[in-house]
């Protein structure tokens, strides 16, 4: 195991076209605008199934059904059609984030206690008003799991835009592969798995941040 | 594209068959590791969240990275498939040994004590009455290693040996749409098919999970 | 019912479906694997780099080889270069299509010897330097150069006709190409030494495939490397700069083979293919491979067949 690229001080260095921050950038650019169309397009249809139990067996399947779509196969497929750039790249980490974002709000919306959304209508709360202040805030905590979990798979998906000559941590890979560097493509590696690692740990935090103390048991705890 | 598929059945056959290979393959010896490995993990409570974290950051591996990488660990040749199959065992034992662990520590404390209390030992009780109760669980988690290996597979075409990845770099090298599209939707169908058999399994060999569905709906 | 039974029905439907869904699958790959390396098993494994040339070559390579009675096995699409001839020499691919130039480039530390131009000194120069176990045969009179190649416009705006001429705008432009371009002295290395050109910026692309003609064609570089066969030259009207300090060797395309796999039947059929191949039928069926995207086997066949191989 050669670390000799990954320690190299020079591949460090910031706005050197090629080093490491800069690779670190685009690749949680690309990572994070994945994960917002997910949520954008996910979320909301997610919660409606949840809300309204119509559609259920559309969240049930797209989990699979979208695990099941060789993103490879389709970031090329989107680029013999639509052309190089950033585009194709997006909608094929797009389809990838959206499965596990829709089937996590919906499985946590499901999950809310029937009693509870009851008792919110009873005391006379209008339909949004359950969903955005009942309903929502319990199925939280699932959806974050669902959220984290498409992170670090778009994490760890990203490095393919690097095989159709766009940027990201992939670069180490293919251009390592391609001059016989594996020094280079193990730094790859170990990066993209530190930037997941990372990643998921910051959203923990976030979790513990977003989730009322009501729900992950804080409060009880406090007032006990 | 069925005047594609004419031409390149052959091509195509064999991409489909060394793909149900290398992302099958890979399920059952993952799935052989990950039990022992996920019962360990709930019979010896702190390592738990080790084996919890180490499949995370394993998960977290660039496929690629894995596939071209392990030459250099197993000494094995660069093209060989082995190096595929290596590394797609290992992304199953990640998911499925944190599956494997919470399906047994979902199994209810009562069950495990009214089965010691009717004189089973603690293996005859694992296989008896925990595995059975946590299989459902279990089973989740093997349908969702076995659709993301199978359409993980295609990376390795990026080195090489990817199955029908290969029709995607084939057609991407040409900017001809045919054969990734074929590839996509063999790969969809495969993964399709796999689920669908887990499925059934699932519903063969419990057959009262129905019996409580059908109960409580 | 024993529970035993439910986790042994599981098992076993498990492999059930796993050999249902291979509908017919009777070799395992990683069986395949142990007699496919060496050469003791009978069967040849062809290989070819990961652009559309050396595909159709090496499928060319299969065929008159199967027409001779040899069992081929083909691992097409492994790579570049530095990665294939990895495979050749852990015996994973026996043999595979290469160029002449390119390959003594490769080979040679700081770039391919001075003085060395014409086919027979490159090849000469190169059969000194193959790597232990690996030989190459005869050699066609087939060329595929890499090239630095820019769009009509570009060549008007900058007036470009050699690579010489790009000296006083590299800087404004951008160069594509295939990753490994970034450190071969066939590549920007050599682009430096010989004609002092350090250009804006390198896009790591692909090996003259589409992402490098699509990048040139849209502009998002301004310099490509495409091989002088590639029919996208013609389709497009695009420029190909003329090599006066031949930085590009003779690029006589030949089958780079490993010594263990070699035999007299072998080497023939290649040896009676290079005899066949020029620039002009290779140029002509690449095209009917990239343009008409008719399928490698049917091409490679015709060609066989129209030039009495088969």
């Amino acid at each position: 195991m050669n670390l000799s690229y990954l320690f190299d001080p020079e591949h460090w260095q910031f706005g050197v076209a090629g080093g490491f921050p800069q690779l670190i950038l685009s690749h949680l650019g690309y990572s994070a605008l994945a994960l917002l169309f997910g949520v954008i397009i996910a979320l909301p249809v997610g919660l409606y199934i949840g809300h309204t139990g119509r559609g259920s067996f559309l969240a049930i399947n797209a989990g699979n059904a979208g695990r099941s779509l060789p993103t490879l196969g389709l970031l090329m497929l989107m680029v013999t059609l639509l052309g190089l750039g950033l585009l194709p790249v997006l909608i094929a980490l797009t389809v990838l984030v959206v499965p596990p974002i829709l089937t996590s709000t919906y499985a946590g919306m499901r999950a809310v206690d029937h009693s509870v959304v009851d008792a919110a209508r009873g005391m006379g709360m209008r339909p949004w008003q359950v969903l955005t202040r009942v309903e929502f805030p319990m199925a939280l905590p699932v959806i974050m799991g669902g959220f984290r979990s498409a992170a670090l798979q778009v994490i760890a998906t990203a490095t393919v835009a690097a095989s159709v000559g766009l940027g990201g941590l992939g670069r180490l890979l293919i251009d390592g592969l391609a001059v016989n560097d594996y020094s280079r493509v193990l730094a790859g590696a170990i990066v993209v798995a530190v930037l997941a690692v990372v990643l998921d740990l910051f959203l923990a935090l976030v979790q513990r941040w977003v989730v009322s103390p009501g729900m992950s048991g804080q409060a009880r705890r406090a007032a006990t | 594209m069925i005047q594609y598929l004419n031409n390149n059945s052959a091509v195509v056959l064999d991409a489909l068959q060394q793909h149900i290979w290398l992302a099958l393959l890979p399920v059952l010896l993952g799935f052989a590791i990950a039990l022992p490995l996920g019962y360990l993990g709930v019979r010896f409570t702190w390592l738990y969240h080790p084996l919890v974290n180490t499949s995370g950051v394993l998960y977290s591996i660039p496929s690629l990275a894995l596939f071209v990488f392990l030459p250099v660990l197993l000494g094995t040749k660069v093209l060989s498939p082995i190096n595929i199959v290596v590394a797609l065992t290992i992304y199953t034992v990640a998911l499925l040994a944190r599956t494997v662990a919470d399906g047994l520590r979902s199994v209810d404390p009562t069950v495990t004590q009214a089965a010691t209390a009717m004189g089973y030992r603690r293996f005859r009780r694992l296989i008896d009455v925990e595995l059975p109760v946590a299989l459902p669980v279990i089973l989740a988690g093997l349908r969702v290693a076995t659709v993301a290996n199978i359409s993980l597979v295609s990376v390795g075409a990026l080195i090489g040996v990817g199955g029908l990845g290969q029709l995607f770099t084939r057609g991407f090298q040409l900017f001809y749409l045919e054969p990734i599209l074929v590839g996509i939707i063999l790969s969809v169908a495969l993964a399709g098919i796999a689920d669908l058999v887990i499925v059934l399994i699932q519903r063969a060999v419990t057959p009262w999970a129905r019996f409580q569905r059908g109960g409580t709906a | 019912m024993s529970r035993l039974r439910l986790i042994g029905a599981t098992v076993t439907g498990l492999a059930l479906a796993l050999s249902l869904t291979a509908c017919g699958a009777n070799d395992d790959p990683l069986a395949e694997e142990t007699t496919s390396g060496g050469s003791s098993g009978g069967a040849v494994t062809v290989g070819s780099a990961n652009f559309a040339e050396s595909e159709l070559l090496a499928e060319i390579y299969s065929q008159a080889l199967e027409a001779k009675g040899v069992e081929v096995k083909r691992s097409f699409n492994i790579g570049a270069r530095e990665l294939y001839l990895k495979a050749l020499q852990d015996g994973s691919i026996d043999l595979l299509p290469e160029y002449n130039g390119a390959l003594l480039a490769a080979l040679s530390a700081g770039g391919a010897p001075e003085g060395v131009s014409k086919p027979e000194d490159v090849l000469g120069a190169l059969k000194k330097v193959l790597p232990a176990g690996t030989e190459v045969l005869e050699q066609a009179t087939a060329e595929d150069k890499d090239t630095l190649t820019v769009t009509a416009e570009t060549a008007a705006q900058y007036n470009l006709k050699t690579i010489a001429d790009l000296q006083p705008v590299a800087n404004k432009l951008v160069i594509g190409a295939g990753p490994e371009w970034g450190e071969r002295y066939q590549g920007l290395k050599g682009l430096k030494e010989v004609y002092g050109l350090e250009f804006k910026e390198f896009k790591p692309l692909d090996a003259g495939g589409p992402l490098t003609v699509n990048a040139l064609k849209d502009g998002d570089i301004q310099v490509a490397n495409i091989f002088s066969t590639d029919s996208s030259i013609v389709t497009n009207k695009f420029v190909v700069l003329e090599d006066p300090k031949s930085l590009y060797l003779a690029e006589n395309i030949l089958p780079l083979i490993r010594t263990e796999a070699n035999n007299p039947t072998v080497s023939g059929a290649l040896n009676a293919v290079s005899a066949k191949l020029t620039t002009e039928n290779l140029t002509a069926n690449l095209a009917k491979v990239q343009v008409d995207k008719q399928d490698t086997a049917t091409v490679a066949k015709a060609f066989l067949t129209e030039n009495g191989l088969v």
